[in-house]
Protein backbone atom coordinates (compact mmCIF):
# COMPACT_ATOMS: atom_id res chain seq x y z
CA UNK A 1 0.00 0.00 0.00
CA UNK A 2 1.65 3.41 -0.86
CA UNK A 3 2.25 6.00 1.73
CA UNK A 4 0.52 8.70 1.83
CA UNK A 5 1.98 12.31 1.54
CA UNK A 6 0.11 14.96 3.32
CA UNK A 7 -0.95 18.11 1.51
CA UNK A 8 0.21 20.63 3.83
CA UNK A 9 3.92 18.88 3.13
CA UNK A 10 3.16 18.92 -0.38
CA UNK A 11 2.65 22.58 -0.63
CA UNK A 12 5.65 23.60 1.78
CA UNK A 13 7.31 21.56 -1.24
CA UNK A 14 6.03 23.53 -3.81
CA UNK A 15 7.12 26.41 -2.47
CA UNK A 16 10.67 25.29 -1.96
CA UNK A 17 10.72 23.97 -5.50
CA UNK A 18 9.87 27.47 -6.47
CA UNK A 19 12.68 29.24 -4.64
CA UNK A 20 14.87 26.46 -6.57
CA UNK A 21 13.36 27.40 -9.90
CA UNK A 22 14.69 31.17 -8.88
CA UNK A 23 17.83 30.31 -7.57
CA UNK A 24 21.62 29.81 -8.71
CA UNK A 25 21.50 33.06 -10.35
CA UNK A 26 19.03 32.37 -12.54
CA UNK A 27 16.18 34.81 -11.02
CA UNK A 28 16.39 38.73 -12.37
CA UNK A 29 14.16 40.46 -14.44
CA UNK A 30 12.17 39.24 -17.21
CA UNK A 31 13.93 37.39 -18.34
CA UNK A 32 15.08 35.57 -15.53
CA UNK A 33 11.22 35.43 -14.85
CA UNK A 34 10.46 33.59 -17.91
CA UNK A 35 13.53 30.80 -17.35
CA UNK A 36 12.23 30.22 -14.02
CA UNK A 37 9.19 29.93 -15.09
CA UNK A 38 10.01 27.33 -18.15
CA UNK A 39 11.71 25.55 -15.61
CA UNK A 40 9.20 24.99 -12.91
CA UNK A 41 6.22 24.16 -15.92
CA UNK A 42 9.13 21.41 -17.39
CA UNK A 43 9.12 19.96 -13.65
CA UNK A 44 5.19 19.77 -13.27
CA UNK A 45 5.23 18.31 -16.97
CA UNK A 46 7.88 15.53 -16.27
CA UNK A 47 5.80 15.24 -12.58
CA UNK A 48 2.37 14.78 -14.50
CA UNK A 49 4.01 12.30 -17.06
CA UNK A 50 5.40 10.07 -14.65
CA UNK A 51 2.34 10.06 -12.85
CA UNK A 52 -0.10 8.83 -15.39
CA UNK A 53 1.98 6.17 -16.21
CA UNK A 54 2.00 5.10 -13.02
CA UNK A 55 -1.66 4.47 -12.67
CA UNK A 56 -3.12 1.28 -13.55
CA UNK A 57 -4.32 0.62 -17.02
CA UNK A 58 -7.91 0.88 -17.19
CA UNK A 59 -7.76 3.91 -15.17
CA UNK A 60 -7.07 6.49 -17.94
CA UNK A 61 -9.26 4.76 -20.81
CA UNK A 62 -11.56 7.82 -21.79
CA UNK A 63 -14.26 7.53 -23.93
CA UNK A 64 -15.07 10.99 -24.50
CA UNK A 65 -12.27 14.22 -24.26
CA UNK A 66 -14.37 15.20 -21.78
CA UNK A 67 -13.88 12.47 -19.37
CA UNK A 68 -10.35 12.84 -19.51
CA UNK A 69 -11.12 16.67 -18.43
CA UNK A 70 -12.86 15.66 -16.07
CA UNK A 71 -9.90 13.45 -14.22
CA UNK A 72 -8.13 16.14 -14.09
CA UNK A 73 -10.71 18.13 -12.55
CA UNK A 74 -11.46 15.77 -9.97
CA UNK A 75 -8.88 12.65 -9.35
CA UNK A 76 -5.71 15.14 -10.62
CA UNK A 77 -6.96 17.82 -8.27
CA UNK A 78 -8.23 16.02 -5.86
CA UNK A 79 -4.85 14.10 -5.71
CA UNK A 80 -2.91 17.46 -5.62
CA UNK A 81 -4.93 19.84 -3.70
CA UNK A 82 -6.85 17.40 -1.74
CA UNK A 83 -10.64 18.44 -3.65
CA UNK A 84 -11.71 19.16 -6.92
CA UNK A 85 -11.95 22.15 -9.26
CA UNK A 86 -15.18 24.84 -8.60
CA UNK A 87 -16.31 25.21 -11.96
CA UNK A 88 -15.22 23.88 -15.58
CA UNK A 89 -16.47 25.34 -18.63
CA UNK A 90 -15.90 24.31 -22.43
CA UNK A 91 -16.51 25.94 -25.59
CA UNK A 92 -16.64 22.04 -26.84
CA UNK A 93 -13.97 22.55 -29.76
CA UNK A 94 -11.34 22.03 -27.59
CA UNK A 95 -10.71 24.68 -24.82
CA UNK A 96 -11.48 24.01 -21.70
CA UNK A 97 -11.39 26.33 -18.34
CA UNK A 98 -10.73 24.66 -14.71
CA UNK A 99 -11.62 27.12 -11.99
CA UNK A 100 -10.61 27.11 -8.97
CA UNK A 101 -11.69 29.76 -6.05
CA UNK A 102 -9.04 28.53 -3.61
CA UNK A 103 -6.06 27.43 -5.20
CA UNK A 104 -4.14 26.41 -2.10
CA UNK A 105 -0.77 27.61 -3.92
CA UNK A 106 -1.90 30.93 -3.71
CA UNK A 107 -4.02 31.26 -0.13
CA UNK A 108 -0.89 30.14 1.53
CA UNK A 109 0.66 33.29 1.12
CA UNK A 110 -0.06 36.92 2.24
CA UNK A 111 -1.06 38.94 -0.91
CA UNK A 112 -0.62 42.50 -1.89
CA UNK A 113 -0.74 44.51 -5.48
CA UNK A 114 3.12 43.95 -5.44
CA UNK A 115 3.02 40.35 -5.29
CA UNK A 116 0.66 40.35 -8.17
CA UNK A 117 3.49 39.35 -10.67
CA UNK A 118 4.74 36.33 -8.02
CA UNK A 119 1.77 34.71 -8.72
CA UNK A 120 2.45 33.05 -12.71
CA UNK A 121 5.13 31.34 -10.62
CA UNK A 122 3.08 29.66 -8.38
CA UNK A 123 0.94 28.57 -11.80
CA UNK A 124 3.64 26.97 -13.32
CA UNK A 125 4.43 23.84 -12.29
CA UNK A 126 0.67 23.09 -12.00
CA UNK A 127 0.32 23.99 -15.63
CA UNK A 128 3.68 21.79 -16.38
CA UNK A 129 1.67 19.17 -14.26
CA UNK A 130 -1.68 19.19 -16.38
CA UNK A 131 0.00 19.31 -19.23
CA UNK A 132 2.51 16.03 -18.65
CA UNK A 133 -0.80 13.87 -17.36
CA UNK A 134 -2.28 14.87 -21.07
CA UNK A 135 0.94 14.56 -22.60
CA UNK A 136 0.48 10.92 -21.29
CA UNK A 137 -2.37 10.40 -22.54
CA UNK A 138 -1.63 10.88 -25.89
CA UNK A 139 -3.23 14.65 -25.75
CA UNK A 140 -1.04 17.13 -26.90
CA UNK A 141 -2.30 20.58 -24.96
CA UNK A 142 -1.09 23.94 -24.30
CA UNK A 143 -1.89 25.06 -20.35
CA UNK A 144 -2.21 28.37 -19.12
CA UNK A 145 -3.00 29.89 -16.09
CA UNK A 146 -4.69 33.18 -15.04
CA UNK A 147 -5.43 35.16 -11.52
CA UNK A 148 -8.82 37.18 -12.05
CA UNK A 149 -8.17 37.88 -8.19
CA UNK A 150 -6.26 37.64 -5.01
CA UNK A 151 -7.36 36.01 -1.80
CA UNK A 152 -8.07 38.90 0.53
CA UNK B 1 -1.53 9.04 -6.72
CA UNK B 2 -0.76 11.71 -4.15
CA UNK B 3 2.70 9.92 -2.41
CA UNK B 4 3.59 8.87 -6.30
CA UNK B 5 3.47 12.45 -6.62
CA UNK B 6 5.23 14.24 -3.52
CA UNK B 7 7.78 11.59 -4.64
CA UNK B 8 8.23 12.59 -8.37
CA UNK B 9 7.99 16.16 -6.91
CA UNK B 10 10.86 15.56 -4.90
CA UNK B 11 13.22 13.51 -7.95
CA UNK B 12 12.58 16.45 -10.39
CA UNK B 13 13.92 19.23 -7.54
CA UNK B 14 16.73 16.87 -6.76
CA UNK B 15 17.36 16.52 -10.67
CA UNK B 16 16.85 20.20 -10.79
CA UNK B 17 19.31 21.09 -7.78
CA UNK B 18 21.59 18.58 -9.59
CA UNK B 19 22.09 20.56 -12.75
CA UNK B 20 22.31 24.07 -10.71
CA UNK B 21 25.31 23.08 -8.46
CA UNK B 22 28.09 21.67 -9.70
CA UNK B 23 28.80 19.05 -6.61
CA UNK B 24 26.87 16.94 -4.40
CA UNK B 25 27.80 18.81 -1.08
CA UNK B 26 26.13 22.25 -2.54
CA UNK B 27 23.48 20.28 -3.49
CA UNK B 28 22.94 18.43 -0.10
CA UNK B 29 23.33 22.08 1.80
CA UNK B 30 20.57 23.40 -1.18
CA UNK B 31 18.08 20.64 0.62
CA UNK B 32 19.15 20.89 3.68
CA UNK B 33 18.06 24.44 3.41
CA UNK B 34 15.22 23.42 1.77
CA UNK B 35 13.72 20.98 4.29
CA UNK B 36 14.82 23.62 7.52
CA UNK B 37 12.56 26.28 5.44
CA UNK B 38 9.91 23.24 5.91
CA UNK B 39 10.19 22.69 9.06
CA UNK B 40 9.74 25.74 10.53
CA UNK B 41 6.53 26.22 8.94
CA UNK B 42 5.28 22.15 9.03
CA UNK B 43 5.65 22.32 13.04
CA UNK B 44 2.74 24.85 13.29
CA UNK B 45 0.80 22.75 10.96
CA UNK B 46 1.59 19.21 12.65
CA UNK B 47 0.96 21.17 16.58
CA UNK B 48 -2.44 22.07 15.59
CA UNK B 49 -3.15 18.83 13.77
CA UNK B 50 -1.75 16.36 15.77
CA UNK B 51 -2.90 17.63 19.48
CA UNK B 52 0.36 16.46 21.35
CA UNK B 53 1.21 18.16 24.45
CA UNK B 54 4.95 19.81 25.15
CA UNK B 55 7.26 16.70 25.04
CA UNK B 56 8.90 16.48 28.41
CA UNK B 57 12.28 14.70 26.81
CA UNK B 58 14.27 13.64 24.31
CA UNK B 59 12.99 10.16 24.59
CA UNK B 60 9.27 11.53 24.17
CA UNK B 61 10.50 13.25 21.42
CA UNK B 62 11.49 10.92 19.09
CA UNK B 63 8.42 8.87 20.10
CA UNK B 64 6.16 11.47 18.72
CA UNK B 65 8.72 11.99 15.47
CA UNK B 66 8.41 8.28 15.09
CA UNK B 67 5.23 7.57 15.67
CA UNK B 68 3.20 10.71 14.85
CA UNK B 69 4.78 12.77 12.38
CA UNK B 70 6.46 10.55 9.88
CA UNK B 71 3.01 8.82 10.19
CA UNK B 72 0.99 11.98 9.63
CA UNK B 73 3.07 12.96 6.59
CA UNK B 74 4.84 10.54 5.04
CA UNK B 75 2.59 7.51 5.97
CA UNK B 76 5.22 5.62 7.70
CA UNK B 77 6.54 4.93 11.11
CA UNK B 78 10.25 4.60 11.35
CA UNK B 79 11.41 2.50 14.70
CA UNK B 80 13.36 3.85 17.47
CA UNK B 81 16.33 2.43 17.96
CA UNK B 82 20.33 2.86 19.21
CA UNK B 83 20.26 5.55 22.06
CA UNK B 84 23.23 6.72 23.34
CA UNK B 85 23.58 5.71 26.89
CA UNK B 86 23.26 9.82 27.87
CA UNK B 87 19.82 9.64 25.80
CA UNK B 88 21.01 12.65 23.71
CA UNK B 89 21.52 10.51 20.82
CA UNK B 90 19.24 7.49 18.88
CA UNK B 91 18.68 6.71 15.48
CA UNK B 92 15.64 6.27 13.37
CA UNK B 93 15.16 3.01 11.15
CA UNK B 94 12.92 3.51 7.75
CA UNK B 95 12.44 0.37 6.30
CA UNK B 96 11.67 1.82 3.17
CA UNK B 97 11.90 5.68 2.45
CA UNK B 98 9.48 7.10 0.34
CA UNK B 99 11.17 9.46 -1.50
CA UNK B 100 13.02 7.04 -2.94
CA UNK B 101 10.80 4.80 -4.95
CA UNK B 102 11.80 4.15 -8.36
CA UNK B 103 15.12 6.29 -7.56
CA UNK B 104 18.26 5.25 -8.59
CA UNK B 105 21.21 7.17 -7.67
CA UNK B 106 23.41 7.42 -10.67
CA UNK B 107 27.07 7.02 -10.66
CA UNK B 108 28.82 10.12 -10.34
CA UNK B 109 26.23 11.21 -7.56
CA UNK B 110 28.06 9.13 -5.26
CA UNK B 111 28.27 11.77 -2.05
CA UNK B 112 24.52 13.20 -2.89
CA UNK B 113 22.65 12.63 0.14
CA UNK B 114 19.15 12.54 -1.79
CA UNK B 115 16.67 12.40 0.72
CA UNK B 116 18.65 15.24 2.81
CA UNK B 117 15.68 17.48 2.78
CA UNK B 118 14.14 15.33 5.61
CA UNK B 119 17.59 16.16 7.60
CA UNK B 120 16.49 20.14 7.96
CA UNK B 121 12.82 19.63 8.38
CA UNK B 122 13.30 17.90 11.47
CA UNK B 123 16.03 20.38 12.17
CA UNK B 124 14.04 23.47 11.65
CA UNK B 125 10.63 21.95 12.98
CA UNK B 126 12.58 21.41 16.38
CA UNK B 127 14.16 24.22 16.38
CA UNK B 128 10.68 26.19 16.27
CA UNK B 129 10.13 24.05 19.15
CA UNK B 130 13.14 25.25 21.46
CA UNK B 131 15.52 22.12 21.03
CA UNK B 132 18.65 22.61 18.90
CA UNK B 133 19.65 19.06 16.81
CA UNK B 134 21.74 17.76 14.61
CA UNK B 135 20.29 15.44 12.11
CA UNK B 136 22.26 13.27 9.03
CA UNK B 137 21.95 10.05 7.07
CA UNK B 138 24.22 7.21 8.76
CA UNK B 139 22.69 4.37 6.75
CA UNK B 140 20.99 4.85 3.15
CA UNK B 141 19.59 1.93 0.66
CA UNK B 142 20.10 4.21 -2.49
CA UNK B 143 23.53 3.47 -1.47
CA UNK B 144 23.27 -0.46 -0.99
CA UNK B 145 22.37 -0.44 2.64
CA UNK B 146 19.62 -2.84 3.84
CA UNK B 147 18.03 0.09 5.42
CA UNK B 148 17.80 3.73 5.87
CA UNK B 149 18.80 5.25 9.41
CA UNK B 150 18.70 8.88 10.48
CA UNK B 151 20.88 9.77 13.45
CA UNK B 152 19.31 12.68 15.65
CA UNK B 153 21.24 14.12 18.54
CA UNK B 154 20.36 16.70 21.02
CA UNK B 155 23.01 19.95 21.55
CA UNK B 156 20.68 22.04 23.80
CA UNK B 157 17.75 23.99 24.43
CA UNK B 158 17.27 27.10 22.66
CA UNK B 159 16.32 29.85 24.90
CA UNK B 160 15.46 32.92 23.17
CA UNK B 161 12.08 32.65 21.21
CA UNK B 162 13.70 34.90 17.52
CA UNK B 163 10.99 34.79 15.06
CA UNK B 164 11.52 31.60 12.39
CA UNK B 165 13.93 33.24 9.59
CA UNK B 166 14.71 32.24 6.11
CA UNK B 167 18.36 30.37 5.68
Amino acid sequence: MPAMADETLFQLLHTQVVAAAYGAGRGSGDEGLRAGLTVLEGMGFRVGQGLAERLPQGALAFREELDTIKFLCRDLWGAVFGKQTDNLRTNHQGTYILQDNNFPFLTQMAWGQQYLEEAPKFLAFTCGLLRGTLSSLGIESSVTASVTSLPA
Amino acid sequence: MSSELFTLTYGALVTQLCKDYENDEDVNKQLDKMGYNIGVRLIEDFLARSNVGRCHDFRETADVIAKVAFKMYLGITPSITNWSPAGDEFSLILENNPLVDFVELPDNHSSLIYSNLLCGVLRGALEMVQMAVDVKFVQDTLKGDGVTEIRMRFIKRIEDNLPAGEE
